[in-house]
């Protein structure tokens, strides 16, 4: 690469979040005019690099250093780091959905002579820019009566306003249709042929080998290698899969012995549409099944569908047009409320406990008991002092580190806050207890700590369903894997058969090759 | 972190948990809020009965605060389990107006018993805030624009029914709110008995509550508090019922008949929030409402039941209102909606939800009012009584996120 001019270098950038270190001494180098992909597992780090880069974390909060262009570059927030033409796009678009595209382009940015908005110039401008980009709708049409293709695109036109020099697309095509994505895959090869560089993040193989230049595979943290897409010898998707996922197996799993049952649960032809978009389909006909006593993973990776699939079987708190059946325990079961879901035996704690799993206004023992206040009540009134024993002992059996129950759950930390979550669906006693990235987030201790929990509700006799992005936890925890890649439950392995490189191939794979 | 397994040196364990002396700080922290807002009526009253020279605490004024501010203490009960829910209710000032109007009519021009009207004017109530409640919790409006079209639809219906004023009830319908308890055990030397007994079984069965809990507590090895801050309480608290009942009991009639009913009505609705599934729903929801619906709670349901016992409340305090007044009034209740709502926030219900007291709301009631008295015995212009209330509503407000920021930023 000496011969082309190196547009942005990353030096032994480190970025610690208490008590997790997201980048460890990462180094990115990007040539000037290329497309540079970065590749990595959900949680590797790939996002919280881009943001170090936009001076979303400012100058100070991390340790190395960015040379743009040559010079040093200390952003203390966005707005500084697009005034030396970087801009990022973020997968969740940042537009404002009652306003005009044209409006929206120059948001921030408003073309203006003190204070009053030239029209004019705005709608002239902006009609300029969505030729470049190849979006033919009126400057003055709504961002809400486009589709998310569309608003991509206004995204784009809204950094070529800003003189973008480098550009950075966070899974710009997760959302994107076949059509869609292909128009976006050609834009930015045009964008390079105008000089502009492009980072884009996606864990799209194909993608990335379409239109690469080069790849960074980031994992852990930290840079595992920059890949020559071009080179004497192309690069395989295999390749890119295994410094992906290369990484030994240094976390820990508490041994267990599977003592499976018969079948509990299955899931036959479900099928999940998005609840706004109605017409894209989130789920694809998904069976399955889990027995008692077992463990079943799923894995996929960011829009696999996982979560939807979990939460439309809960109580259809997901999706629209939900179509399929739930059989349990042999007999065909409706759950179109969470209540009825409950009472059917099914639980799922969610992936986001902060916003979806606790009262965090709440103390400990209320929110364990609150799937299933009716244990603990009595003609609708509360037994307060059963409450706080049964909290109390699960304080105790799950090892929640705070000194008595009426701790406000807001003041946990993470690894604890996620105990409680488990505790409360614990108490509800299900049968079939759906577990969303359960260790997402906390350390290595109280992982550990969780997957013991996990293990002995299989060994009570639960059948559990793990969702999780870490492959390393399922191959240590699920006795069977379901993979998923784009709503599509694209294989199932044992775990004997299971490895990351089988399961990650599964995930990348794309619709044409399902089947 | 002793029990853990070894980990990785990757990942350090700067998570010691919440030492107990933090915690114990903010258990108290929790509490000072809660006796931050008796100490400051204390201090109020206190200041006014200075201010008064000694007018504040007479007798027939503690019977008459009590009867004039009964309306915003039944309608603060109501409001802060709307305002806990995430929900606000701007009708009930209308909805009070438009029920006292039906029920003077049905006792007028209906000639019903005074007894079967105010029973219809609960019921009602429970329509109306059916009515309301249908709307938010299953069509899905905000609470903010439905109860802001009720407060209209609501007092153009009063003022349709009740014209200007229909007046002339009987005895027994005007005694609710200007009547006292029988006294049917005589006086001890001018003090009317029938209140002293009543102040001693509330204090007596406050006691044996409490004890209760304790001992139920103990018995199951769960935690309790020191048996001193536990006596201390209880005393402070036996003094102020035993003080305002040895007041009562000088004043003109002994205990008002409404106090039997406000206080009734705090008891219940304490357990109601306290003790039951559905106070418990009602927190969840203000809390967290997706973990809510996460966790099954019928939220709708949830939702419709706090609106229609805002609708039953309001009701009762338009009865009392109305009974007050001994006529009903076409502009009744105008404001009563805000005199609630500041009620519950200088009581500590949180702006956002999920958090607030029934006895919070009534102490907050009880401070407006004694604002109120005292200021009017002071002969202070009521535009002045109204500039006043609303700077120490906004500093009640303020103390308590100032408060809260602390707490949160330790």
């Amino acid at each position: 690469m000496s011969s082309q001019h190196t547009i942005l270098k990353m030096r032994s950038i480190t970025k610690t979040f208490p008590g997790v270190k997201a980048l460890q001494d990462v180094t990115l180098e990007v040539a000037q005019g290329e497309v540079h992909a970065i590749c990595g597992e959900n949680g590797a780090g790939k996002s919280t690099l881009m943001n170090v880069l936009s001076g979303v974390y400012p100058h100070g909060s991390y340790e190395g250093d960015i040379l743009f262009e040559g010079e040093p570059c200390e952003f203390r927030n966005i707005r500084d780091s697009e005034h030396r033409g970087i801009v990022i796009i973020h997968q969740e678009l940042a537009l404002s959905p009652f306003l005009s595209i044209a409006e929206n382009i120059f948001l921030g940015n408003e073309q203006a002579t003190r204070g009053v908005i030239d029209w004019n110039t705005t709608n002239s401008e902006a009609a300029k820019l969505l030729a470049r980009v190849g979006l033919d709708e009126s400057p003055d049409t709504k961002i809400i009566d486009i589709g998310v293709g569309k608003q991509q695109l206004v995204e784009i036109a809204k950094a070529l306003s800003k003189r973008v020099k480098l550009l950075i697309l966070d899974e710009p095509t997760a959302a994107l249709n076949d059509d869609d994505s292909a128009h976006l895959l050609d834009l930015i090869r045009s964008l390079k042929g105008h000089g502009i560089t492009s980072i884009i993040i996606s864990h799209k193989l194909n993608e990335i080998a379409a239109i690469a230049d080069r790849t960074t595979v980031i994992r852990d943290g930290q840079t595992i290698d920059t890949l020559e897409m071009h080179g004497a010898e192309p690069v395989s998707e295999e390749q890119i899969i295994r410094a992906m996922v290369g990484r030994s197996l240094d976390h820990r799993f508490p041994e267990r012995t599977p003592k499976i049952g018969e079948e509990v649960f299955r899931v036959e032809d479900w099928t999940v549409h998005h609840p706004i978009d109605t017409s894209r389909i989130v789920v694809d006909h998904a069976n399955l099944f889990v027995r008692r006593g077992e463990i079943i993973g799923l894995a996929g990776l960011m829009g696999a569908g996982r979560t939807e699939l979990a939460m439309s079987i809960f109580g259809r708190t997901y999706g629209a047009h939900i179509s399929g059946r739930l059989i349990k325990d042999g007999k065909e079961i409706q759950t179109h409320s969470v209540g009825q879901a409950i009472r059917h035996g099914i639980a799922y704690a969610t992936e986001d406990r902060k916003k979806y799993g606790l009262n965090l206004l709440s103390d400990i023992k209320r929110n364990i008991t609150s799937s299933a206040l009716g244990k603990v009540a009595r003609w609708g009134v509360m037994d307060a002092s059963g409450e706080s024993r049964i909290a109390g002992k699960f304080r105790t059996d799950m090892n929640i580190k705070a000194p008595s129950v009426d701790v406000i759950t807001g003041t946990l930390s993470g690894g604890n806050q996620q105990k409680v979550v488990l505790c409360k669906w614990v108490f509800a006693d299900p049968d079939v207890l759906i577990l969303d990235e359960p260790t997402r987030g906390i350390d290595v201790g109280a992982k550990y700590e969780i997957y013991t929990i996990i293990n002995a509700l299989a060994d009570a006799g639960k059948a559990v369903i793990f969702i999780s992005s870490e492959l390393p936890e399922l191959l240590g925890i699920c006795d069977r894997i379901y993979a998923l890649s784009t709503g599509r439950i694209t294989g199932e392995l044992t775990r004997a058969e299971a490895n990351q490189e089988s399961l990650m191939h599964l995930m990348t794979m794309e619709k044409e090759a399902v089947r | 972190m002793t029990t853990s397994p070894t980990t990785t040196g990757a990942s350090k364990s700067s998570d010691p948990g919440p030492s107990a002396a933090s915690t114990l700080r903010k258990t108290l922290g929790g509490s000072m809020r809660q006796y931050g807002i008796i100490g400051a009526l204390i201090v109020i009253v206190l200041l006014f009965q200075v201010l008064t020279d000694g007018k504040l605490l007479l007798p027939n004024n503690v019977a008459s605060l009590v009867q004039q501010n009964a309306y915003v203490m039944i309608l603060a009960i109501g409001m802060v389990i709307v305002i806990v829910a995430g929900h606000i209710d701007l009708s009930v000032g209308s909805v009070v107006a438009f029920i006292g109007g039906v029920v003077a009519l049905l006792m007028k021009d209906a000639g019903l018993p005074w007894f079967v009207a105010v029973l219809a004017g609960v019921a009602l109530g429970a329509l109306v805030g059916a009515w309301q409640g249908y709307w938010v919790a299953y069509v899905g409006i905000p609470a903010f624009i439905v109860t802001l079209a009720g407060m209209l639809i609501f007092r153009g219906l009063a003022v349709i029914l009740v014209g200007v004023t229909v007046a002339g009830f009987p005895e027994g319908f005007v005694k609710i709110s200007n009547g006292s308890l029988p006294n049917v055990l005589g006086f001890a030397s001018n003090r009317d008995v029938v209140t002293l007994v009543l102040g001693a079984v509330t204090i007596a069965a406050l006691v044996f509550s409490q004890l209760r809990t304790r001992r139920t507590l103990i018995k199951h090895e769960l935690r309790v508090e020191p048996l001193g801050s536990m006596i201390a309480k209880l005393v402070i608290f036996s003094a102020l019922i035993g003080g305002l009942t040895w007041i009562l009991s000088g004043s003109r009639g002994g205990a008002p008949i409404v106090l039997l009913i406000v206080g009734a009505l705090i008891i219940a609705y304490s357990f109601v929030m306290g003790r039951t599934v559905f106070g418990r729903h009602v927190y969840a929801i203000g809390g967290n409402l997706h973990a809510a619906i996460l966790s099954g709670v019928n939220t709708r349901k949830v939702n419709f039941m706090i609106f229609v016992n805002m609708g039953v409340l309001a009701g009762i305090a338009a009865v009392v209102t109305t009974s007050r007044a001994g006529a009903a009034v076409a502009a009744a209740g105008s404001n009563y909606e805000l005199d609630a709502i500041a009620a519950c926030f200088i009581g500590g219900t949180a702006v956002t939800g999920g958090i607030g007291r029934i006895s919070g709301a009534i102490i907050g009631a009880l401070i407006m009012g004694v604002l109120n008295m005292g200021l009017s015995i002071l002969a202070v212009d009521p535009a002045w009584q109204q500039a006043i209330k609303g700077l120490v509503l906004l500093l009640a407000v303020a103390f308590d996120l100032v408060n809260k920021r602390r707490v949160g930023s330790r």
